[in-house]
This record gives C-alpha cells, structure tokens and sequence, in this order.
C-alpha cells in the first residue's frame, strides 16, 4: 500500500504536528513501508488465534473507590503557561 | 407525504463514584476550579491509569437490569481528537469491547408498551470544562470534571417519536436512580443525552440520513429538539434538499437546532486499545455478589404494588417513581396498618402537592414516614374526619409533634357522641324552618345547607357519615 501526500498531510493534521514540505514524501515512503509490514503480517494464518488487546497476559488491577488525591492546584497551576481565577487559560477555542 | 420520525438515543450517565474511574481524585460537584484535578486528570506525562472497581460495579449492575450479556473480557480504548478541555489529546473509552452488551428496556407510551433495544453500554472518561467569557479573547479551562466516569447507554434506533423518546429517557433515569449508580441530576449534567435523529417516507425499510443533536439536559429539551429537528429535515427534503450527517446543537431558547461546525469534518477519531490499561476481566464470582445486590427494579415493583396493595396503575406509576418514595409508601402502609389505598391517595395527594410546593423531595420531607401514619391511623379509626386531618397535616407539616398530640392539643377529635350531635341538628332544624319546608317538597339540593350548617356548629368535628344518617331522619320528619 503506498500513501499519497495528501495522506500524509492528512494524518499530520489529525496529530496536529507540523510538518516541512520537503519531508512529506520521505514520511509517505517510511509509513508506506510500515503499511506493508502490516500487510505482510496479515498473510499469516490466525485461524487459531485469539485477537490480544495487549502484551502482556494480565487482567486489569482495580483501585477500591477512594478519593486519594489532595488538591495540588498551587504547584499544577505554577507551570502553567496562563492562569486566571483558578482556571488555565488556552488560546480561544469558540467556534 | 406521510413521514416517519426514527429516532436513537445515547446517555450519558454519570456514576456516582466519590473518585474518578482512573485516579484518586473526588468527584464531587461545585468545588473551585482544578482543584478536583490531580496528575492524571491533567494528563502529565509519567502517570499511568488505574480503573475504579466501583465504576465496573455500577456498569455491571445496569447491565443486569436491562437483561443485558456482561462481558467476561472487555478492553478501554483511546479516541483520538484535540480539545484543551481534554488535556490527554484522547478519551479513554470503550469501542469493539463494551463492559454491557445488548440488553432491553420496556417503554410505556398511552397504555402501550414498547421494547426498546440497547445496543450497548460502555465506560469513559468525562471532560472538563470550557469557560468562553470573560478571560481577555481566551478560553478558561475547569478540570474537575475531566476523569469522572461516565457509563454511556446506546439505544437501538427503535423510537419513532419524541415522546417515546422522552418516555425511554424517563425510564433510564429512574432506573439508574433505583441502582444507586448515578444521582440522575440533569441540572448539574450527570444525566445528559444525545440524540440521532432521521426521517424517511412512512413504508421505507432503509433509514433516512441523521443528525445528531448533543448535549440535552432537560426532558422537556428532548421533545422539543426532537419535534423541531424532525420539521426542519422534513421542510428541507420538502423543499428539495438533502439531509446531511451532522452534528447540531438544540438553542433552548431559541427554540431550533444549528449546526455546530461550519464546515463538516468527518470525525476520525483513530480508536486503538489503550496500552496503559489491561482487559477487564470480570468472573462469575464478581457476577454473583452484584447480582445478590440486586435491588427490586421499578417495573417488578409496580407490579407488586398492583397486586399486593390494589393499587390502581397511576398510583403505582407515582409511587414507584423512585426507590425512596416506594419504601416512604411501604413504610406508611406497615406503621400504620391503613388501607394501602388510603395511604397511596394521601401520599400521591396532600403529601407530593406539599412537597412540591416548597421544592422538596420525599427525603427531605418534613413529615416522616412514621408521623404520616400516626395521622393515617387515626382517620381510618374514626378519631378524626378526613377533612380534619387535612388540618391536622397542615399541623405536621410545620410542626415536630405527633397527629396524636395535635388532635388532643387542638381538641379536633370528632364527636361521635350521638346526643350532642342530635341537638345540634335539632337546633338548626328549628331554626331554618324554610329550608326544611324547602326539602321536604322535595329540593332535596338543601340537604347539603343543612350539612353544612352542622358540621360549622360542630366545627368540622362531627362524624360525616353519622351526621348524614340523623339528619336525614330527622329531616323526615
């Protein structure tokens, strides 16, 4: 499978990560390359396979339901970029 | 043409944890902004998360109520997409493996009942908050709502107008009420829905294009967002046009719907399963003790209350409206050891009238169980008229005493003591001699002057039924 730079800008906008102009076709060769790995990998036979959802064969641990944390706003809020009256401030998001 | 309306819901209910489903963050509605928001919250890098077991037990529990599969095997997922009010970049939340499969819930629209399909009911994440006003052209972010958990039901698109839609959305919101798992305020947010709405030409098997209309927090909302989306697709596809897949917002009080993006971007939220989180796994013994716990769901219950107590269909629906107001109700039948009938019409009469009145709820009512029966108790034993205990309750209502120490304190026991009653009506017989002329020609409408003039004399306290009986004996002459 081999993506097009349409495809590429396309992804990079969803990640919200800037990419350079001259980098797109590079990036469409290496995902292409990695699209095909997949493709390779779904040749094999998984007939008898259970699907994972992960690595590790492991079930997920439960927390009993207890409010732990203390309220840690001072030392959050000291790396914020921007604050005001409690709240982080963003650029404007309003459509 | 004719139109058909089709319509499927999605609710989002907030679980009524006191931590968040993956930190150990409160939950607890109004506090000041961020400071319900711990490391995980804010989604800092390093923090893993952990899943709240009172969440899986809620989810669980709702889907044994709607006869729903419980997966033995579920996996969270990360919904990709870019909002500040969702600090992580995605929403971890359910996709191919939901906790609740397909389940059920019964539906009654004017004296029928319809079965309405839940596709699925899954775990997630709540957001944070945006706040657009006020902050110099930026926008201020509120995370303490961000981590709370959500149990999102998926209805089948199987209702086919707004009031079947209302009745459905009623129907969830008392039973997640009846679990105990989310407090059912729509004020506040914890129980919000959204709804997919299409139409198609009465007869068509395949469904129409449908928008989705999101965020509504009121009942009343609902039917009204239905009602003016359906006309507003109509008129267009009237007018020649189509359809098209989006998302729009319900304007209160504007009355209408209105796109929420300018130019529509089909969503891709690239779903995958979250390597932070292992499968959820949940075992016949983690079943058992939920479903031990089961409490008597609203449906059960109003059957119950129709066969055991006689009681007819509306007072049933009224009385097992929630959990609290159904034991408030058994609670007066057993102290007082009344008719049930006497006690419903009293709690679902003079009892909610007061109650809605001040904006109270049955738990907060200030005449208890045990005083209302007190009261009960003593019209069904004759001490009082029914038209005194309407004075006594007024009494109850502002007062701590007892309907015994009212009645003794204000002397409202009534007279049953033939004799005394006998000579009232004497008196007023011989004083009113027209109006007796008046009925014994034959108006007999002036049997209720004559009532009336006895009851004032006796100052409400005389036994009605004895009451009607002497006079009309003595009106024979």
């Amino acid at each position: 499978m081999s993506l097009t730079a349409d495809d590429v800008n396309k992804i990079a906008h969803l990640a919200r990560l800037g990419i350079e102009k001259q980098d797109i076709e590079s990036y469409a060769k290496d995902l292409s390359g990695i699209l095909d790995l997949m493709t390779q990998m779904s040749e094999l036979n998984t007939d008898d396979v259970e699907p994972m959802a992960h690595p590790m064969d492991q079930a997920q641990r439960l927390r009993a339901d207890m409010a732990t944390e203390q309220n840690n706003r001072e030392k959050f809020q000291a790396i914020a970029p921007q604050v005001e009256a409690g709240l982080y401030l963003v650029p404007k998001v309003i459509e | 043409m004719e139109w058909e309306t089709v319509i499927g819901l999605e609710v989002h209910a907030q679980l009524a944890t006191k931590s968040k489903i993956f930190s150990g963050a409160p939950t607890a509605y109004g506090a000041e902004p961020n400071t319900q928001a711990c490391a995980v919250d804010l989604g800092l890098p390093g923090v893993l998360p952990v899943l709240n077991k009172e969440a899986v037990r809620m989810a669980v529990i709702f889907g044994m109520a709607i006869e729903a599969h419980i997966a033995p095997y579920s996996v969270f997922a990360r919904k990709n997409y870019f909002y500040p009010d969702l600090p992580k970049g995605y929403q971890i939340s359910q996709m191919d493996h939901p906790i609740v499969g397909v389940g059920h819930l019964d539906i009654d629209v004017d004296g029928v009942t319809k079965r309405i399909g839940v596709t699925r009911a899954h775990l997630e994440e709540d957001a944070g908050k945006s706040l657009h006003e006020n902050f110099h052209g930026l926008t201020g972010i509120d995370l303490n709502r961000a981590g709370t958990p959500l149990l999102e039901i998926v209805s089948e698109p199987d209702m086919r107008s707004a009031k079947e839609a209302v009745a459905y959305m009623r129907k969830l919101h008392e039973l997640v009420r009846y679990l105990g798992i989310c407090d059912g305020n729509m004020q506040e947010g914890s129980f919000r829905c959204d709804a997919n709405v299409s139409v198609r030409p009465k007869g068509q098997v395949e469904f129409g294009t449908r928008a989705e209309i999101k965020n509504i927090n009121s009942f009343k909302f609902v039917e009204k967002a239905i009602n003016h989306e359906v006309e507003r697709q109509i008129e267009l596809i009237e007018n020649g046009g189509r359809v098209v897949q989006e998302t729009r917002l319900y304007d209160s009080v504007k009355d209408e719907t209105r796109s929420m993006r300018s130019k529509e971007e089909a969503n891709d939220y690239r779903y995958f399963p979250d390597p932070d989180l292992l499968p959820v796994i949940i075992d016949e013994d983690f079943k058992a003790q939920i479903k031990a716990a089961l409490p008597e769901l609203p449906e059960a219950k109003k059957q119950r209350f129709k066969s055991d107590y006689n009681l007819d269909e509306e007072n049933a629906t009224i009385l097992i409206s929630s959990r609290q107001l159904a034991d408030y109700f058994e609670n007066v039948v057993n102290a007082s050891g009344c008719e049930a009938k006497l006690c419903a019409n009293w709690i679902t009469g003079d009892l909610s009238a007061a109650l809605n009145k001040a904006g109270l709820e049955i738990t907060d009512s200030p005449v208890s169980d045990e005083r209302l029966a007190g009261l009960l108790t003593r019209i069904s034993d004759n001490t009082i008229s029914g038209k005194i205990a309407k004075q006594v309750f007024e009494e109850l209502w502002q007062s701590t005493s007892s309907a015994d120490e009212i009645i003794a304190e204000k002397g409202l026991k009534q007279i049953t003591d033939s004799g005394a009653i006998e000579a009232i009506i004497d008196k007023i017989i011989a004083d009113n001699q027209g109006q007796v002329e008046q009925y014994r020609s034959g108006k007999d409408k002036v049997f209720a002057f004559f009532v009336g003039q006895v009851m004032k004399a006796m100052q409400g306290k005389a036994n009605p039924a004895e009451v009607n009986k002497m006079l009309k004996e003595k009106l024979q002459g």
